[in-house]
């Protein structure tokens, strides 16, 4: 895959990055993920809540694996923000620290900021919260690298 | 979504003795949708994620989500909390460390998780999961749960 930049505009970066972002991904679509925003080295995704993501039938609170891959998602997108171009990632690792039960029927937003990238690796701190970011969700950091062809 | 039959804790206690663990899997919607179910394999208790085009992260490789990986980690440590250990509620985790160490198949996963500590509150899980080759794991994971509240 050949690297291609992205525009200096948010608005522009936002919607060359929300097409990718959920038709090259196909499990973004499936949990209907949806790019917000896209800054200079920064990303929000917001995932609606759905019945296929309750991990506890009884309490209808959202599975811990599905709020693994919005924070994921969000960082890669804040990697590629901070980059400025389309290029390959993987992600090495992600440590998320759940802060607060997550409350039934609310969508969950995450922000990630990508604080730090050097030729190869990238690192990413992430807040997930339901409205306000003062209460959050989850916290998370990782760390991504860029593969090269 | 149908709702359970039982409340999930008498759930998880018919299921530890009969050994159909898809009454379990079957009554959380989200294992349901990732393909996660578990196999009693020569005695050990394995958990299968098994392969669907939605859970394809970079479809030019292709390869699986790193967030997909991560939940079959996550409820394999959840299945083995519920069904190896006596804890009456569902395991709430607190917080874990995801190690993506090679990259997902278009093909099915599998898992194994090994409860490193337990405690009366907390418990500490270790999960390696794999593809064609056991010796050669794709994600591993290490992660906190809580057993049970005050």
């Amino acid at each position: 895959m050949s690297d291609f930049s992205l525009p200096a505009d948010q608005a522009g970066r936002r919607e060359q990055l929300s097409v990718l972002f959920t038709e090259a991904v196909p499990h973004n679509h499936a949990l209907g993920l949806r790019l917000e925003a896209v800054g200079a080295s920064d990303a929000t995704v917001v995932m609606p809540y759905a019945d296929v993501l309750v991990g506890n039938p009884e309490t209808g609170v959202v599975a811990g694996g599905a709020v693994t891959t919005l924070i994921d998602a969000t960082s890669g997108t804040a990697v590629l923000a901070a980059l400025g171009t389309f290029t390959a990632i993987v992600t090495l690792d992600l440590r998320i620290d759940y802060l607060r039960p997550a409350r039934p029927g609310l969508a969950l937003t995450a922000h990630a900021e990508c604080y730090k990238v050097t030729r190869l690796i990238a690192f990413v701190r992430a807040l997930v919260h339901q409205g306000d970011p003062a209460m959050p969700v989850a916290s998370a950091q990782g760390t991504f690298m860029r593969v090269e062809d | 979504m149908s709702t359970p039959s039982l409340p999930l804790a008498e759930l998880v206690r018919v299921v530890r003795k009969s050994r159909e663990y898809h009454r379990l899997t079957d009554a959380i919607p989200y294992t349901r949708f990732m393909g996660i179910g578990v196999e009693n394999l020569a005695g050990e208790m394995l958990c299968r994620m098994r392969y669907t085009p939605h859970l394809i992260g970079n479809s030019i490789l292709p390869a699986l989500h790193g967030g997909a990986l991560g939940a079959l980690l996550e409820s394999t440590a959840i299945f083995e909390l519920l069904l190896q250990t006596d804890t009456d509620r569902v395991p709430k985790v607190i917080s874990s460390t995801v190690d993506f160490l090679r990259s997902g198949k278009a093909q099915d996963t599998f898992a194994r998780a090994f409860i490193t500590r337990q405690g009366r509150r907390v418990a500490n899980v270790r999960v390696e999961a794999w593809q064609d080759d056991r010796t050669r794991p794709i994600a591993s994971s290490h992660a906190l749960f809580l057993l049970s509240e005050p």
